[in-house]
């Protein structure tokens, strides 16, 4: 597509049904800037890190079926470009002479005392009842310190189901458009939102200082806070050969643009480590944008899917101009934040091989944090376990994050457990293995020594509560 | 009547509509300027040199702020005049601003602040409580109360205890940091719109900064995004740097700290490490307690010299101590001054005694709840510094939180779960509070209000209390529309402006309600004795004191038929000449204290509460679930449920959180570690349990304060305790012998499972 288009000069999108045409500020200014630089001031700045929630808006968006739904999403974090020719909607634009019922029940129960937090919430709660999905979930990303949720919660379940001739409603039935190539050039900065992958390597080729964006829940804090600039960036978002989810006899190959959300929904009950992950995974304002591709590609070893697609001998596909090839997960993190990524590749999906036939598989994940939800891991595990008939181990898959430089497997554990009957036994003595299996660091979160120690005893805590 | 209604939040469709108006939420001014700070490294250093000139010479940068600039004093302290604005020879604590780029932008001030030089030469920083109490670095003097005898009361008690607990901070996460806009009229005069929950004192810091009277400067808190104590002092250095910006250049100034420069700047709740010895009897009466406190109060005074005053009050919370001896210190280390938050130093005393409760019950193996019991004020018992109390009510929340949550029902199937259950354990635990109400500086117990009506009987109503969620200014016009007997509708609620009502006290010490009530209720008696006179005219009455207000009338009190609309009646007052504008003021009567004898009545009354919290613990983890909350609270008679059970729901998580997550760290090198949400983990939803129900203590006015209610912005912080009880008590629940149990503050998972590897290895010890 690359040249079909002249660079715009300016984005525009639809805000609360106006539509909107910015011309004045950089790509990367970030809505949440924008909007109250522009007097939209009803959304809130609480942290710009995309933890509070203050700044949540609800954008529509379409899934990698077409279906539209609207969602919310922390504009702290994004890049202005990033809404070209998007529907976006703000505290402000949901009362329509009357107040909007989320914003009704709010009122009516008590909902807000300060009211600096309410407007996260509204736009979430907005987002969950169109969706049919309004529960503490869709708000779990949204802080308050005033409130306890006590009353919150209380408006939540009040709200009834959305009216399918509501006129927001009616927004979600229109006919989705064909996706097009988006490039930008605002302030000196460029901003590409191609639809396919060859566009994404000519655009490389083109601009070396380019970086590549994805959900930007992780860039996000680069441009938030931190004020990083980027002079170039290529946002994967509609690239079609990232979003696509195949499936053969062998594996399930899972495309590396896909918001998390929408893998949670599509997936859901196939991988029960990546199931029960993707529960502690952010909030849902996080998850609505964030992206397989940028769990890996950030390579943090906190990252917390890292350890599910190891337990299930996962391998990334990478891709370049010239080539595509796949590497296997447990051999793709080389150090600190270092991969075998090569700088001009990029990362296409994550497949992930069936389990052999015939074989009883227990699995699941845990996340260890200070707080139970929305934290950043202390430690994260998953684990797979194949028994054949005999109760015996014939696989063993032990992975674990934030317990090393690189997210990583307990071999010695794993090497331990083959072959041995799934009992007490077995399990006390792979915790002694697992106990000194390695040296984590103290940090902000928690010791070494716990860390350790819970190493160990999650896996004690599997055995006990897996039901067989 | 209004009063008592359950009345919405005065501003929640603005709320919820986001059309509220914060200070940084205002129209832009044309040309306005915004400062960043420049930022100290080293906790302790000298200043060797500051270079502005690489950031002045940007483009779009006006001016860097520096002490040198400062007209007035250099100095923000709010009762003790330690507090620099800007440093000029001595860094104190890690991130003190040193100067302030002043530009067009924030993206160029942030960009120049970077540029500014700063050669420093670093010294030894004291980072700990025991660090200070080593070199004896003190602010001021150690603050002491006592009766009987102490140390002879622990000779002769039949048990005593020798013990310390140490406690971190804690970080006030409002959600609207700390904002200020200062507009100047060139003909010398300031307008500062600030986040800031003590306008008067904002006004008189900007004045004295800026070297001018303070009749030059008008200070306006429009609503605040939260304060919890975190704006009653702080936010007067942030208006007075804009305050700076704005006098230098002309030009209306802007300072916002962004979510890491607000953690970083401003003061926590203080850290506090307590060293005591106890002496109790073989059924668990407290006979004796000698302790002393040492409060962590950072690198300036603050308020921590009254925040210590009241952790000495509280010491007992609800129980009778025959003999005491409390002595508070407040360390002066380098780190950010630590400052108010609910509850005020409350907190921290009232969970060393429940601790010290729970330790009494584990080691005599008797229920706590019953130790509790045993130790309670009675009616009519005098406090260890020599209040009497008078109208107790703590046997009435206790047995009806008792009732309430099926006390005794579910200890003992948590007994029989416990028993089942070797990876799960369960606890429940009741916390009683009593605490006690009024600045405990008793000058301070004072409010004006003033009411305004217009010849088309609409109505202003200002009041001296500032709004941050509490709902204050919501009950201001349930007050003001009962005392006037009129529609709450036809009020216009003012933004708190120090123009309208001066010389207020800080909306603090959960008296905002009890004393401005009073003053609104004074201002509307006075405006009705005069219109009481012209409508008696109007229905040819001799007696105005006969005359009733109510629904919009005015009618004869014999005659109910016999009436005039209160419209009517204004607009006769004016063409009468009579004044429709009246200030109001009230002063807490009968109470003082005197430091010298540690003795006084230094509450006009007490709040009383209890609480029963039930957790899960999981043994592989120390994470825990919440799972059952209820709770008995007396507000008096409540001015309105609604915004009380809010206060009550979230003051109680505020705590939960302060207890059990939010774990407040320094670095070695004396910086904030945890200066973003993704660090300092604040409670979510999720950790709210389903049940979570709150009854209000009925038929209980209170003699003497505003239509019968109570305070309640603070009190239910403190029973959150329970929950921190409760958890001890599951993990007490890992072993089968009795012992106490250890669990540091915050309870982290990490701690949990240490505490509860703790009780185990002990377990083994004894059983081996
Ligand atoms: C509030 C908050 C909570 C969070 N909670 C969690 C959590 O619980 N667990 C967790 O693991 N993480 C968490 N994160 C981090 C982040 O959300 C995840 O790492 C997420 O998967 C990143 O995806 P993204 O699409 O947003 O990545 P982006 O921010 O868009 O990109 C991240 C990096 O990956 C690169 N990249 C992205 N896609 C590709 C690709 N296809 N090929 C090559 N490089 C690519 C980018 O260049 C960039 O360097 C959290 C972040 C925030 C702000
Ligand atoms: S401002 Fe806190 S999440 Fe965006
Ligand atoms: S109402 Fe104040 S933060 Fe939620």
């Amino acid at each position: 597509m690359l040249n079909y288009y002249m660079q715009k000069q300016a984005i525009s999108f639809e805000l609360n049904g106006k539509k909107e045409t910015v011309d004045n500020v950089s790509a990367t200014t970030t809505v949440l800037e924008y909007l109250r630089s522009s007097g939209k001031t009803g959304t809130k700045e609480g942290c710009g890190d995309g933890d509070c929630g203050a700044c949540t808006i609800a954008l529509i968006n379409e899934d990698i079926d077409g279906n539209k739904s609207y969602q919310a999403m922390n504009s702290c974090l994004m890049p202005i470009a990033a809404i070209d020719g998007k529907q976006v909607f703000t505290v402000e634009g949901i009362a329509n002479k009357t107040l909007h019922p989320v914003q009704q029940a709010m009122v009516d129960s008590g909902g807000s005392q300060c009211g600096y937090c309410t407007p996260g919430f509204i736009m979430s709660m907005f987002a969950g009842h169109y969706s049919d999905q309004l529960s503490d979930e869709s708000i779990e990303g949204n802080l308050c310190r005033c409130t306890g949720y006590v009353a919150i919660r209380k408006a939540a379940k009040t709200i009834t189901k959305a009216k399918s001739n509501d006129k927001f409603a009616k927004k979600l039935k229109t006919k989705p458009k064909a996706n097009k190539s988006i490039e930008l050039a605002l302030k000196g900065h460029r901003y590409f939102s191609p639809i396919s992958l060859n566009d994404v390597f000519i655009y490389q080729a083109k601009y070396k200082n380019a970086v590549l964006i994805a959900g930007a829940t992780d860039l996000g804090l680069d441009l938030s806070n931190k004020r990083r600039d980027f002079p170039v960036l290529i946002s994967l978002e509609n690239v079609a050969e990232l979003k696509q989810i195949n499936e053969s006899s062998e594996s399930l190959e899972i495309g590396a643009a896909i918001s998390l959300s929408q893998i949670e929904h599509k997936l859901a009950g196939r991988f029960d480590v990546l199931d029960t992950m993707l529960k502690f995974f952010a909030a849902r304002q996080i998850k609505n944008r964030a992206t397989i591709g940028g769990n890996i590609g950030t390579a943090s070893p906190i990252g917390d899917l890292l350890p599910v697609f190891l337990a299930l001998d996962a391998a990334v596909n990478l891709q370049n101009a010239n080539q595509k090839r796949a590497v296997l997960l447990a051999e793709y993190f080389t150090g600190y934040r270092q991969t075998k990524k090569e700088a001009d590749e990029v990362i296409i999906s994550v497949t992930i091989p069936k389990k052999e036939a015939g074989l009883k598989r227990l699995s699941h994940s845990y996340k260890i944090a200070k707080r139970g939800t929305d934290d950043i891991s202390i430690v994260a595990a998953s684990f797979v376990i194949d028994l054949n008939k005999e109760n015996k181990i014939t696989h063993a898959r032990l992975a674990y994050g934030g317990v090393a430089a690189i997210p990583i497997r307990a071999i010695a554990a794993e090497k331990y457990l083959l072959n041995k009957s799934w009992s007490k036994k077995t399990i006390l003595k792979a915790k002694e293995i697992l106990l000194n299996e390695f040296t984590p660091l103290d940090d902000l979160r928690a010791s070494a020594s716990y860390r350790n120690s819970i190493v160990a005893n999650l896996f004690e805590k599997f055995f006990v509560e897996v039901k067989l | 009547m209004t009063v008592g209604k359950a009345i919405k939040h005065e501003s929640a469709i603005q709320h919820v509509t986001g059309s509220a108006v914060y200070v940084d939420d205002r129209v832009k001014i044309e040309g306005m300027l915004t400062c960043w700070p420049v930022l100290a490294k080293y906790a302790r250093a000298k200043v060797i040199s500051i270079n502005t000139k690489p950031a002045l010479a940007m483009d779009g940068v006006l001016t860097v702020i520096t002490a040198k600039d400062i007209e007035g004093k250099n100095n923000t302290g709010a009762i003790v005049s330690d507090e620099v604005l800007l440093a000029e020879t001595n860094i104190s604590y890690a991130n003190q601003a040193v100067a302030w780029v002043v530009a067009e932008n924030e993206d160029i001030a942030r960009k120049a602040a970077r540029k500014v030089e700063l050669e420093l030469k670093e010294l030894k920083p004291i980072l700990t409580i025991k660090d200070a109490i080593k070199q004896k670095s003190y602010h001021g003097e150690p603050q002491k109360m006592a009766r009987g005898k102490a140390k002879q009361a622990l000779k002769n008690a039949e048990n005593t205890m020798t013990n310390e607990f140490e406690m971190s901070g804690q970080d006030h996460f409002y959600l609207e940091t700390h904002a200020s806009w200062v507009i100047p009229d060139n003909e010398g005069n300031y307008t500062v719109y600030s986040s800031t929950q003590h306008p008067s004192e904002t006004q008189s810091t900007v004045a004295h900064v800026l070297g001018i009277a303070s009749n030059r400067v008008v200070c306006i808190s429009p609503r605040m995004g939260g304060g919890f104590g975190g704006k009653e002092s702080q936010a007067n250095p942030f208006a007075a740097i804009a305050a700076l910006a704005a006098s230098k250049t002309g030009r209306a100034a802007r300072v916002r700290l962004n979510r890491e420069l607000d953690m970083k700047l401003t003061g926590k709740r203080h850290p506090l490490l307590a060293k005591y010895k106890l002496g109790f009897s073989n059924t668990g009466k407290i006979e004796a307690l000698d302790i002393n406190l040492y409060s962590d109060a950072g690198w300036s005074t603050d308020l921590s010299h009254a925040i210590m005053q009241r952790s000495l009050f509280h010491i007992d919370n609800s129980y009778f101590i025959p003999n005491i001896s409390i002595t508070g210190y407040a360390c002066k280390t380098n780190k950010t001054s630590q400052t108010a938050f609910r509850g005020f130093g409350g907190p921290q005393s009232i969970v060393i005694i429940e601790n010290i409760i729970d330790d009494i019950a584990r080691t005599l193996d008797i229920a706590a709840d019953k130790i509790r019991e045993t130790n309670f004020y009675k009616e009519g018992q005098e406090t260890h510094y020599g209040q009497v109390l008078n109208d107790v009510r703590l046997e009435k929340v206790w047995k009806l939180a008792k009732a309430n949550s099926n006390f005794s029902r579910r200890k003992a199937a948590i007994k029989k779960f416990n028993a089942a259950n070797k990876y799960k354990k369960r606890g429940l635990a009741i916390t009683p509070l009593k605490f006690g109400i009024s600045f405990t500086f008793t000058i301070l117990n004072q409010a004006g209000a003033f009411i305004l009506i217009y010849t088309d009987a609409s109505i202003q109503l200002n009041h001296g209390g500032t709004e941050m969620g509490q709902g204050l200014h919501t009950k201001m016009l349930q007050v003001a529309a009962s005392s006037l007997g009129v529609s709450y509708e036809r009020f216009r609620l003012m933004p708190t402006a120090t123009d309208k009502v001066p010389n207020t006290s800080a909306t603090a010490a959960s008296s905002g309600s009890d004393l401005n009530g009073q003053a609104v209720k004074a201002a509307c008696e006075t405006l009705k004795s005069r219109l009481a006179n012209v409508a008696a005219n109007m229905l040819e009455l001799n007696a105005p004191e006969d005359l009733s207000f109510e629904n919009d009338f005015v009618s004869a009190k014999n005659n109910p038929k016999n009436k005039v609309s209160f419209n009517d009646v204004v607009a006769r007052a004016y063409f009468e000449q009579v004044s429709l504008s009246a200030t109001g003021y009230y002063r807490t009567p009968n109470i003082y204290f005197d430091n010298e004898s540690g003795k006084g009545v230094p509450f006009y009354y007490f709040s009383y509460a209890a609480a029963v919290s039930e957790v899960e613990i999981d043994a592989f983890t120390g994470m825990f679930k919440l799972r059952q909350v209820d709770i008995v609270h007396d507000v008096g008679k409540s001015l309105n449920p609604h915004i009380d059970k809010g206060q009550i729901e979230g003051g109680f998580v505020q705590g939960l959180g302060w207890l059990t997550m939010e774990d407040f760290i320094w670095a070695d090198n004396g910086h904030v570690a945890t200066f973003a949400p993704s660090t300092y983990k604040i409670p979510t939803i999720a950790e709210i349990p389903e049940h979570f129900e709150i009854e209000l203590l009925e038929k209980s006015p209170q003699a003497g304060v505003i239509y019968g209610s109570k305070a309640i912005g603070e009190p239910p912080f403190m029973i959150a305790i329970s929950v921190r009880e409760a958890l001890k008590d599951a993990i007490a629940s890992f072993s089968d012998k009795n012992q106490t149990v250890n669990l540091a503050l915050p309870a982290t998972p990490e701690a949990t499972l240490a505490a509860i590897e703790k009780v185990k290895a002990i377990d083994e010890i004894k059983t081996s």
